[in-house]
């Protein structure tokens, strides 16, 4: 692909980035952050092909080790950010405080 | 499947990244959120098995087992305390695994030799994924403070960095020319890029920690960016950038939230340097007994956690006290501080775990306008978020950042293990404040013993 043209969807990218992004609430930002973390992992589509493509001994070694590490990040990064969402729970009106025997 | 329709696909995975990402934006639509980027990834990896230019399985299946596996193990053990380091590990897993695309792209002579531009991104990958790589390790270790985490700062620090980048950016030029994977430059770029790595983390103290956190964050998502150019992969190019816009805005958060800027926070090793007045006066302690009195006749109280409620684990205690204040007809809030914990969000995690929902957590900014009509503010294991002289001691090293006003509440109460100073060695006029009252002790156990008078 044209270098052009992919530069022309990075700059793009970029500020959609920083559109979505901007007004993230406080709470919001570790799940937020677990998250981007575990789309970084992307590279994965990267390592697959280097691991399957019959490069070279070398090369399916690298795309084996890069598919192994980009692996824990994803998974490893979706299920973290799914167990710390699941936590967040707004005010549940319907039940009083408990533990009240005053 | 042909690369034409390979990308047509990734397009829908993009959209669906995006998508996502929009909706972690709000806590009510956030695991939705989650959700849809996960299924992003899922297609985006399933279609690229459909790559033709794969002839061969089972490298492919072994690596995702191992790295599935061990993701997934680490995932369900974690203790929601120890969520920085983890944070930190995964992204250096990422940043490794983008250097280790950069170096196989290396081998692809398909399209002929490698190009000069290629050969760029193949270098920008390798750096930014290796120094993402080692620079997270060395967090991770000073997160889980595994090792020292404060500041290292040596005098030719800044020569010794220049001298780096120079012999990185020479060998990335000499690499650039001729680009092979048996080059000198090349294994220099690797080795070099690890170290560079460990050089940036290593000024960096501990109270500094949720800024490197976020900006190593961001350099993963430029490492898969890089990795994108170099292997000609539009998914890549789209999810790497995002992550990195997003890591940046995050730093930004942070550095702003400490009033000083991203190069001072780098460079500077806080507390290294400065020495504040020192401030001397007694301290009013206090026993349990009688801050519960206290607590009893309070009709506004505001907790205000720092990382000491993490190391003691006393955020359950802490939202059991709360909702016996709320059952005693008392206003409790929780007013967090940007920066409190270690990394951004942190204490805001840690409650959640307590199940403290999440619009009781008041930001800074909404809390401090208020704070004259709170009756007491519990100060648990926070300092320096908390500390008067970033306000009015011009010689203290954290002059200027913006702080939780809790000494203009009615009555503070500090919890604290000893007479000691915080994590960046400041001096703390709060505690020698007239409303301020000192409840020495371990955090969990001053707060259970508050908890248990309530209930007798």
């Amino acid at each position: 692909m044209d270098a052009v043209f992919l530069a022309f969807i990075l700059m793009l990218s970029i500020f959609l980035g920083f559109e979505l992004i901007a007004k993230v609430p406080a709470t919001l930002h570790t799940p937020l952050m677990s998250a981007a973390n575990a789309i970084s992992g992307i590279t994965i589509v990267g390592a697959i092909v280097a691991a399957g493509a019959n490069y070279s001994g070398s090369a399916t070694f690298l795309g084996f080790l890069a598919v192994a590490f980009a692996m824990i990040n994803v998974v490893g990064g979706y299920m973290v950010t799914n167990r710390m969402l699941a936590m967040f729970k707004k005010k549940d009106t319907t039940t009083p405080a408990a533990g009240v025997t005053k | 499947m042909s690369v034409q329709a390979v990308n047509l696909i990734y397009i829908i995975s993009a959209a669906l990244f995006i998508f996502g990402l929009k909706q972690l934006g709000s806590p009510a639509t956030a695991v939705r959120g989650n959700m849809l980027s996960a299924i992003a990834m899922v297609i985006a990896i399933v279609v690229t098995l459909f790559n033709e230019q794969i002839g061969d399985y089972k490298w492919i299946i072994l690596g995702c087992l191992i790295g599935g596996g061990v993701g997934a193990v680490a995932a369900k053990k974690v203790e929601m305390t120890s969520m920085p380091e983890m944070v930190a590990l995964f992204n250096g897993s990422g940043g490794i695994a983008s250097l280790l695309v950069g170096w196989a792209a290396l081998y692809d002579l398909s399209g002929g030799p490698i190009s000069g531009f290629t050969a760029f991104t193949i270098f920008l990958s390798v750096l930014i994924g290796g120094m993402t790589f080692s620079g997270s390790l060395l967090a991770y270790g000073k997160l889980s403070e595994k090792i020292d985490s404060a500041a290292k700062v040596f005098n030719a620090q800044r020569l010794v960095n220049g001298a780096i980048l120079a012999t990185i950016v020479l060998a990335g030029i000499m690499f650039c020319f001729n680009p092979s994977t048996t080059s000198f430059a090349f294994i220099l770029i690797i080795v070099l890029s690890l170290v560079f790595g460990v050089m940036a983390v290593l000024p960096i103290g501990g109270a500094d920690m949720p800024v490197v956190i976020s900006l190593l964050n961001s350099y993963s998502g430029l490492a898969a960016c890089a990795a994108g150019f170099a292997i000609d992969n539009n998914i890549l190019i789209v999810a790497g950038s995002l992550v990195g816009a997003s890591g940046i805005i995050l730093t930004n958060i942070m550095c702003k939230a400490m009033n000083r800027s991203l190069a001072n926070v780098l460079f500077s090793g806080f507390g290294a340097t400065k020495t504040a007045t020192k401030v001397e006066g007694e301290v009013k302690p206090i026993v349990g007994e009688d801050a519960y009195l206290i607590l009893e006749a309070a009709s506004s109280v505001t907790f205000v956690p720092g990382y000491g409620m993490a190391v003691a684990q006393a955020q359950h205690v802490v939202r059991e006290l709360g909702e016996l204040l709320e059952g005693n007809g008392c206003e409790v809030t929780y007013a967090i501080h940007p920066v409190a914990g270690r990394m951004p969000g942190h204490m805001n995690v840690l409650l959640a775990e307590a199940n403290v929902p999440y619009d009781q957590l008041i930001e800074m900014d909404d809390i401090n306008p208020r704070m004259e009509s709170v009756d007491v503010a519990v100060v648990i294991g926070a300092n320096d978020v908390v500390n008067p002289a970033a306000r009015e001691d011009e010689n203290s090293p954290i002059y200027g950042m913006p702080i939780i006003d809790v000494d203009k509440a009615q009555t503070v109460f500090v919890l604290k293990r000893s007479m000691g100073s915080g994590f960046s060695g400041v001096d703390n006029p709060l505690f020698f404040g007239d409303n301020t009252r000192m409840l020495f002790g371990d955090a969990k156990e001053s707060i259970s013993g508050i908890v248990a008078e309530f209930k007798n």
